[in-house]
Formats: C-alpha cells, structure tokens, sequence
C-alpha cells in the first residue's frame, strides 16, 4: 500500500454497508464514504489544477460526516488536506493559507462568511454543495483521471499537514506522510487489538493529530467513528447521552477532554460501560481524574500516550496495570513497535535504559517521523537532523525538545521541557510566541509570560503604557483563544538577572 | 458574590463578568475556561456541581452561577 485510500477500498470491500463515520446529524457507510471521495476527488482533478509537487485540500470549517469524502477526495489526487482550527485570529488564519496556498478551499455555510472577510476573492467550495446527493449520485467515476493522479505519488507524499504554535510568531505546519500513518495505524490497531467490533468516540478536532488515531483506525480495520462535536464539551449530559447512546467501546482523548467528564461529574449521570478502551494524552494525566474514571468505569484499559505531531501521533505507551499515589508520575512507557525512543544528554551520548539518575532529550527514528516543516526547511533542519550515534549510514532522527527519565523497569518518564513549550488547554503554545505578538502592539515596551502549572495559567507580563484591557483586547485579534494569556500585569520594570535577562523566577513571585 | 467574581476573574481577567449575560450563549467562555471555573467553584465553596447543572443557562452569567451554588449549598 501506499496510499491511506487503499486502506479505504479494502475495508469497503470487506465492510461495504457498515457505518464508517457518524455525528449526530447523519453517516456514511465505508462502500458510500469510497465512492463519494472518488466522485469528488475527479471533480477536483477536471476543475481545479490538481498537480504540482504541493498540491492540497484546506479546510475552514469544523469537523463533520461531509467532511469525510473531501478529504479522501484529496488523498485521491495525492493532495494533502490541511484542517484550519476556525477558532484563531482572522490575521493567523490568512496566514496558513498564504502558507499553504491550497488548490482546493472546503468552508460550510457557517464559516463562509467569515472566510470571505479574512480572504477576500478567495475561491472555495461549500461542503454541503460538493456533497451533496443529488448531485453525487449522478456524477461518474473516471478511472484513467484517477490513475492518472496516482502517476507521481509515492508514499512518501504528504497526507496532511497540521499547523502549531511556531516560537516567530508564524505558525509551524507538520506535513506527515501517507508511510508514517499506514505504518502507525497498523502498530497501534494491532497493539490495543481494535477490530471492526469498536466503536471510537472522535474527540480531537480534525486540525489536531490526535485525530489521525481515530480516522485511520476506523478506516483501517472497519470500526465505527463517531465525531462528538465540539459544543459538547461544554455540556456534560448531551456528551455523555452520546457515548452511551451510540456504544462507545473506544476512546483516544487528550487529557484535557478526559479531565472535562471527571470534573463535571459526568459519570454520576451516566457511565458509558461498554468503554474496554481509554487512552490519553497531550499532557500529564492528572492522578486524581485518573481514579475517578477507574472507579467508574472499571472495566476498560488505560492507555497514557505520548508523543508530538512531528513523529506521528505517539512513539511511547504505558498500559495502566496499578494505583497511583496523587503525587507519582504515570510513565510514558515504551515504544511502539518499528519506533526507536531514547535520551541523549548534552553531549548527544546515549543514556542507558539502567541509567536511573540522567535526564535527557527524548529523540526519535523510524517510518513515524513527519516529513518536516512545510516550506520552512530551516526550522525541519534544526529538529529533523542526523543520529549522532549512527556512522554508518543517513539515519533522520528528530529532537522532541522533551526531557525524560528512565524508572528502574526501564520505563520512560516525561519530565519537562527544554524550552518554554508548554502545554496548555491540550495544545502546545511557545510562551515566547505570546511575548512576540505582545511586543508588536503598540504601547508595549516589553513583555513576558510566564506558566502556572498548578492552576494551567498563562500570565503576560509587561510594561509600557497601553492599559492593560487594551493590550488583551488586541492580543485577543491576533492570537488563538489558548493562547490569550489568562491573566495581565501591568510592571514599572522587569526584574532581571546580572545578565540583564528577565528573571522568569522572580516574576513567579510575583503573580 | 465577590468571592465568586474574585475566582471567575482569577480564570479570565480579560472577560467582564459583572455584567456579561451571555458567557456560553456567544460562546465568550471555552470549554476549558469551564472546567477551570467548575473546579475552582467545587474547591471554593465546597459544592459538587452535578452533570445534569451544567447547562448554558446556569453558566450564562454570574448571577446564574451564585444562584445555582446557593442553591447547591442549601440542598
């Protein structure tokens, strides 16, 4: 195989009339989900130039059932698709798509308005309309169209690229390729046992790669996926009607989403028990939420997963086996099967798997690795570089920039991280990303955020003389909800060491 | 009351809660803005807020908020 459309095929062969994706609002059977993605794909491949070496599908909308076939439409013509989290500044989401410069623009009629606002004379498609069935039942499959896209694929070819948090200010795009997520997909199916039985209840929204799990799981052995949508994370009874309604067997959710059903008190209403599966990641599971789901519902599996985008979902897993006192970390585990997951210490010398003490980078090789930044070969050639341990032939390896610790099993514990990345709201945010868009606004002389774990907080720092609604306001335009900084102080001056820097430690104090 | 705006304005200083009456409906708080608000509101006040409250019209303002913790203290 070297195209995730041929993982659909097979599993419309073997599961024709079997429901591939649902939401609350309709489905799509695997037979139906194949040759709409076929119809749709040929129509872009007649009307919308569909060649050259970065052709692409961008989407502006949020996840749905239509959804589906266009962007295996895209996977047909060997484009890759790229999810825009419609949440974000007008100013950050033009520039993906001056990014991107996609062949292809999917909105919906909720978004569409406001996509012509942030870009105005941009072409684009409706979902509704491309998909819809009068008009799909009567268009043709042209198999020499089709082949003939196929003519310059490899499976080393993007399948998507996901847009993150970027340390200038612009955001990064992580292009992963059709390789990196057929040979995941297999491992990680394979690993949990997950069959054309489950049922995966989607959490992520399409523009985050915890969703490749879920997408390519189902597609890939015949499991159903139900999409939750967004505003049902606000609403703990509807969420937990849909899990139970819909038998839910499968979950693989960020922490945050986990945490939201715990918190809200979601199992004193109702217990989803036909879960056999839950897995999480993103960040640190917090121990207490932990137990509230395995007192709940006991008899499922938990699964702590980790891993950035750039190395395709996860390369470590740790199977919860025992209780954890509120203060232990959950290990990070081992790696996946075809994954190699080490530390390096600061002289890039390997630390042994007996080396308890030593902290050090977390590094990977292997199929999973993402195929860099798109269109900023700078920054993939910093992350995305040679293995220093390996003289005797090109081996690309990637540099997490996470720290981490073996136990004295030998498995893997996460730390911290080596620069100021942190994880907040599920999503991975620079801190020194909020700082540069805080230094252009006007009236700000200087700026500087800093990161309350314990209360998951983001405070800017700042002088100069714009008042401080005013400095929320406009960082409020220019930035991700995540990322607007929960608090803002106003300082006469920055306390700084005898180097001159800020003094991250002194402004804790001060918070 | 205060005690209340004190927690709320601790999770988003930029959002006037005194007088917002729309926090969920034009969608002014995330979900994860209400999760942080719903832990610090059990934690502050001692209350456990069942799933079947969380509803955008408990949420809306925060007078709707101190109506439902009233309410749960008496309970």
């Amino acid at each position: 195989m070297t195209n995730v459309c041929e993982m659909l095929e097979r599993s419309a062969a073997k599961f024709p009339d079997k429901v591939a994706f649902s939401d609350p609002r309709e489905s799509i059977t695997f037979s139906q989900l194949m040759t709409d993605s076929q119809k749709i794909a040929c129509r872009f491949l007649l009307t919308c130039g569909m060649t050259g070496n970065s052709r692409s599908v961008l989407f502006f909308m949020e996840k749905c059932v239509k959804a589906m076939p266009v962007m295996f439409a895209g996977a047909y013509c060997s484009a890759f698709y790229c999810f825009v989290d419609i949440r974000q500044s007008d100013e950050r989401v033009l520039s993906i798509i001056r990014r991107v410069t996609p062949n292809v623009v999917v909105t919906d009629e909720e978004n569409r308005e406001r996509l012509e606002k942030i870009a105005p004379g941009l072409e684009y498609f409706l979902v509704e309309e491309i998909t819809d069935k009068n008009e799909l039942d009567n268009a043709e499959i042209d198999r020499g169209l089709l082949a003939n896209a196929k003519k310059d694929h490899t499976d080393t070819r993007p399948l998507y690229v996901n847009f993150t948090s970027g340390s200038t200010g612009e955001p990064k795009g992580v292009a992963v390729g059709h390789a990196s997520v057929m040979d995941f997909i297999e491992v990680f199916t394979k690993e949990f046992g997950i069959s054309d039985k489950d049922v995966i209840a989607n959490q992520a929204p399409f523009d985050f790669d915890v969703s490749v799990k879920d997408i390519y799981s189902g597609i890939y052995t015949g499991a159903t996926v139900r999409l939750i949508p967004r505003e049902y994370f606000k609403n703990p009874t509807l969420l937990m009607d849909y899990l139970c309604d819909g038998k839910v067997t499968v979950l693989i959710w960020a922490v945050t989403a986990m945490c939201f059903v715990s918190i809200m008190n979601g199992f004193d209403y109702r217990c989803p028990d036909k879960l056999r599966l839950v897995m999480f990641s993103g960040e640190v599971m917090p121990i207490k939420q932990l137990n509230k789901w395995r007192k709940h519902v006991p008899g499922a599996i938990y699964v702590n997963l980790y891993g950035p985008t750039e190395i395709t979902c996860n390369c470590t897993f740790h199977v919860i086996t025992r209780d954890y006192e509120l203060d232990e970390s959950i290990p990070i585990g081992r790696p996946f099967c075809n994954e190699k997951v080490f530390l390096l210490d600061e002289n890039d010398e390997l630390i042994s798997i007996y080396n308890h003490q030593k902290e050090g980078e977390i590094c990977v090789c292997g199929t999973c690795l993402a195929l860099g930044y798109f269109r900023d070969m700078k920054k993939t050639e910093e992350v995305f570089v040679r293995n220093p341990l390996n003289n005797d032939w090109y081996e690309r390896m990637y540099r997490t920039g996470d720290l981490g610790k073996y136990d004295r099993f030998g498995d893997l514990h996460y730390t911290s991280r080596k620069d100021h990345q942190i994880k907040h709201m599920g999503q991975r945010v620079e801190l020194s990303d909020i700082d540069v868009s805080a230094n252009a606004v006007d009236g700000v002389s200087r700026s500087c955020c800093i990161y309350d774990h314990k209360k998951s907080r983001i405070i800017l720092f700042y002088t100069g003389d714009i008042e401080k609604d005013a400095l929320s306001d406009k960082l409020k335009e220019k930035l991700p909800e995540f990322m607007v900084p929960n608090k803002t102080i106003k300082l006469d001056e920055f306390p700084v060491n005898k180097n001159g820097k800020i003094d991250r430690k002194a402004l804790e104090e001060l918070k | 009351m205060d005690e209340l705006l004190e927690l709320l304005k601790d999770v988003r200083d930029d959002v006037d809660f005194e007088n917002c009456e729309s926090l969920i409906d034009d969608g002014i708080l995330a979900s994860f803005d209400i999760l942080q608000i719903i832990a610090a509101i059990n934690e502050e006040f001692d209350v456990e807020i069942p799933a079947t409250s969380i509803i955008p019209a408990n949420f809306n303002s925060a007078k709707a908020m101190m109506a439902l913790i009233t309410k749960l203290q008496e309970d």
